[in-house]
């Protein structure tokens, strides 16, 4: 019985249970199921799954010892392969090399816990999932030790637990031999977690359980997927955003060998072959006239001096206090400076790609997607099917960043269609140029800020307009916008930073143009600019002040403790102030995002008028640690993704076209430029906040900053430019 | 066609303008070579032919008959390689998408220069990119097979 079956058997009746079952599994195993309050904020949106409780299923133990972790979420680099199963292990106390990991499938069961539908993203996964993958680890180990106490006929309070083995006095049973007699137990209505005190396996440096995989090519990404029968599409799309086909001639496509179909689709012209290659080739013979569309004269350079004029006026207000303009007309000094972002695509190093399989009684999808959930209802949409006719299996994501998790459901949705068009099984392969031109960037933005400063040197007012298309507007997110229309992603990182509760004046206007580019979120979102516009202005303003920066922050953020502590962490392991070798200056951002506080220093220099970065020295502090390896490896690839960015990338449009189209024209970071990383974790209590995406934002403030220092040059145009 | 790979010999039909890439993933069944960018631009494909790294995405079929063609799933039948080692030790991997071709330049790269500075290490790898922003282990893993691979 697979674990989907069970789950449908433990959803079956009218008569669910607030908390626990349990299920015999055929196979000779258990599996430990729990109900927990669904219906979550998306609910109201039709798109949270119906009912008022949704059933879970993690953890499958079989009568082999082997602990099966189901992992609701899509491991795409960031760790949480290793980090769910030590929460399970930590309550369940099984033998660590016991364990074995899958994604879980598209169910109801496995929906986000804050978000109420099946995704990945936010930096959410592990703290949206320390209670329940913790009390599922619990629940088991509990009946374990029940059934243990049954058969060895001593109280529970008798047994012990060790390494995948109950024993008591000298009788001993591994979880194995107890799964069966575990499973027709009654589960307890609730269960005691451990004393954090008394934690062994959360905090550990514990090696990625992933890697054996990964360093053999044996991982299997959705573009590897193959089985007998199946054929491969490439689509032609159109040229510019909201384009369509007019007519194509398909003729000299199909005399390519190998090319089987030539399918029209809702996004293009599909060529389906029996490989790639000669797909391909298809495509390179085809003839397409397509509608340009409305976007089709979009020039992002003309776009970006429109919205520097709009924001000469203010926008729709999304925060506010005092009378910014008053006091910013009767400061004693005043900085105005206006920033620039560009349109930035994910570039994942595994190229969008999905295969979709229809059959009599479903519809079977392998592709690496952040969002089964919203995957599954557009793709059972399209294919005429119930969304739980829709099974999604998820391998290895090549990197996601964001990119995977579009509530448009473009590559999955696309997909459906080609197979169905194609009436059989279809991989489809986006090319590099395929990707970084389909669009769903991080949105470009403009930000005009005027800082009014006191004659006691701190920010008396702040009066802030930005321009930039919203995300989740159009989409089922939508419900996420209040009641002023702004989208809560443009400002995020702005408007609720520390640094607004100090300055008794603020307003922060927000124009949401529609240019007709998709846009999505990218790794930190919003916060991708809103950290640099703060921490390059609060850093000009302690040069205006004639304040050391790390010292003018410490003042401004005296009442935001976890602020203070990285931002002192920091400065410290970077020997802030300490002398440097000529030529080089080092820079400060500090920051919020996802629950987590990071301060980054970057230690710069110019070669050949180009930045070179040497050092970063981080401090987070993410509450409770699980995998302090974890948070390293975070916080190196997230300077490494925001640096790359920093210097070097930028999506641009001239008439409607995408200009770049693969890592040639479109730069990110390589190895040469990576500098020496150093993470420092601040030891903590608190609740576990986001670890993924918080390490990107403070770097190119960072880096900016120190660029001041050695060129008096206030850089303010992404990327940065000497 | 004919084509060595990993010491077997296989046969097939290919244009041969076709992709050593493509021809390893789609017609040999061998995924563990990623593509990445087509053009030479990424280094996720990295095989070794004749014992030197080669972007198999940009190379035809027909340049590599005749010759010794090693992919990831060749590179050592148990992950011993010092290379493979190394990065298992200092957990190198995120995603993974690229890490087939990261080892499998490292590897030679250490068979060209068994203990290569950062320096060194930089530059040969500099055309390999890794969106998680594994670079720096890349760097420490490279030094470590070293270690691991001296003699």
């Amino acid at each position: 019985m697979r674990i989907h079956e069970a789950n449908r058997l433990l959803t079956a009746g009218t008569s669910r249970r607030d908390f626990l079952k349990t299920s015999a599994v055929a196979t000779g195993g258990l599996v430990i199921a729990f109900h927990v309050p669904g219906a979550k904020r998306l609910a109201a949106s039709g798109i949270a799954p119906a009912g008022p409780f949704a059933p879970n299923a993690f953890l499958r133990i079989g009568d082999d010892d082997s602990v099966t972790v189901l992992l609701a979420h899509s491991e795409m680099g960031q760790g949480i392969w290793t980090a769910l199963p030590m929460l399970i292990a930590e309550e369940l106390e099984c033998d660590w090399s016991a364990i074995r990991v899958e994604h879980a499938p598209a169910a109801p069961a496995y929906a986000h816990t804050a978000f109420g539908i099946q995704a990945t993203g936010g930096s959410t996964t592990t703290w949206s999932e320390f209670d329940r993958y913790r009390q599922a680890g619990a629940t088991a180990r509990t009946l374990l030790v029940q059934a243990a106490a049954d058969r060895f006929g001593v109280p529970v309070t008798g047994c012990r637990v060790e390494n995948g083995m109950v024993s008591a006095g000298d009788s001993r049973a591994r979880f194995g031999e107890l799964v069966e007699a575990a499973a027709k137990l009654t589960p307890p209505e609730s269960v005691a977690l451990k004393d954090p005190a008394d934690w062994t396996v959360i905090g550990r440096p514990t090696r990625r359980l992933d890697t054996p995989e990964k360093i053999t090519g044996r991982a299997k990404f959705g573009i590897d997927v193959q089985f007998d029968g199946l054929l491969t599409a490439v689509v032609a799309r159109p040229p510019t955003f909201g384009g369509k086909v007019k007519s194509f001639d398909a003729s000299a496509a199909k005399a390519i060998p190998g090319v089987r179909q030539v399918v029209e689709v809702p996004s293009g012209i599909a060529v389906v072959a029996d490989h790639f290659w000669a797909a391909e080739q298809g495509r390179k013979a085809l003839t397409v006239t397509w509608e340009p569309g409305p976007a089709a004269g979009l020039d992002s350079e003309n776009m970006l001096a429109e919205w520097r004029d709009l924001t000469r006026t203010p926008g729709v207000t999304a925060a506010e206090a005092g009378d910014a303009a008053g006091a910013l007309a009767g400061a004693a000094q005043r900085i105005e400076a206006a920033y620039s972002f560009p349109y930035l695509a994910h570039a994942t190093m595994e190229p969008l790609n999905c295969t979709v399989k229809i059959g009599p009684d479903g519809c079977d999808i392998w592709t690496g997607t952040q969002f089964q959930g919203p995957d599954q209802m557009a793709a059972a949409a399209i294919a005429g099917l119930k969304p739980e006719q829709v099974r999604i299996h998820t391998p290895f994501l090549g990197g996601g960043f964001g990119r995977r998790a579009n509530p448009a459901s473009d590559f999955v949705a696309e997909a459906v269609h080609v197979a169905k068009a194609a009436g059989a099984p279809v991989k489809t392969v986006w090319t590099r140029e395929d990707d970084m031109r389909g669009g769903y960037y991080r949105p470009a933005f403009f930000h005009r800020a005027r800082l009014g400063i006191g004659a006691d040197g701190l920010p008396v007012a702040w009066d802030h307009d930005m321009a930039g298309q919203s995300i989740v507007a159009g989409t089922f997110f939508e419900a996420m916008i209040p009641e002023n229309g702004v989208d809560p992603s443009s400002t995020e990182g702005l408007a609720d930073s520390p640094y607004m509760a100090e300055v008794p004046n603020y307003r922060i206007g927000v124009h949401t143009p529609t240019p007709g580019v998709p846009v999505l979120w990218w790794r930190s979102v919003g916060h991708t600019h809103t950290a640099f516009v703060t921490e390059t202005l609060i850093d000009e303003a302690a040069y205006a002040a004639g304040r050391d920066p790390v010292d003018y922050r410490r003042a401004l953020l005296a009442n935001h403790p976890r602020h203070l502590g990285v931002l002192n962490l920091a400065a410290e392991k970077a020997g802030w102030g300490s002398p440097l070798p000529a030529g080089r200056a080092r820079g400060i951002a500090v920051h919020e995002s996802f629950g987590s506080f990071v301060a980054e220093v970057a230690e710069v220099s110019l070669e050949s008028n180009q930045i070179r970065v040497h050092r970063v020295t981080c401090a987070i502090d993410c509450g409770i640690v699980v995998n302090p390896e974890t948070i390293r490896a975070q916080l190196e690839g997230a300077v490494a993704y925001g640096l790359g960015a920093a210097l070097h990338s930028a999506i641009t449009l001239r008439d409607g076209q995408v200009q770049e189209s693969n890592f040639d024209g479109y730069q990110v970071l390589r190895q040469a430029e990576m500098p020496a990383v150093d993470v420092h974790i601040v030891p903590s209590k608190e609740p576990p906040g986001g670890v993924g995406e918080p390490g990107t934002p403070p770097i190119g403030p960072a880096v900016a900053n120190a660029v001041f220092v050695l060129t008096e040059q206030r850089l303010r145009d992404l990327p940065l430019r000497l | 066609m004919k084509l060595t790979v990993n010491g077997t010999v296989h046969e097939f039909d290919a244009p041969p303008d076709m992709p050593l890439l493509w021809v390893l993933r789609d017609l040999l069944g061998m995924t563990g070579t990623k593509y990445g960018c087509g053009i030479a631009a990424c280094g996720s494909c990295t095989v070794h032919i004749d014992g030197k790294q080669q972007r198999s995405c940009v190379t035809p079929v027909s340049m590599a008959e005749g010759r010794q063609i090693t992919t990831i799933e060749g590179l050592s039948d148990d992950a011993s390689h010092p290379v493979q080692r190394a990065w298992a030790e200092l957990d190198v991997v995120q995603c993974g998408y690229c890490q087939s071709g990261q080892i499998m330049a490292a590897a030679a790269l250490l068979a060209e220069d068994p203990e290569p500075d950062d320096a060194a290490i930089d530059q040969a790898m500099n055309g390999l990119i890794c969106r998680c922003g594994t670079y720096q282990r890349v760097r420490a893993a490279v030094h470590r097979a070293a270690e691991l691979g001296g003699r």
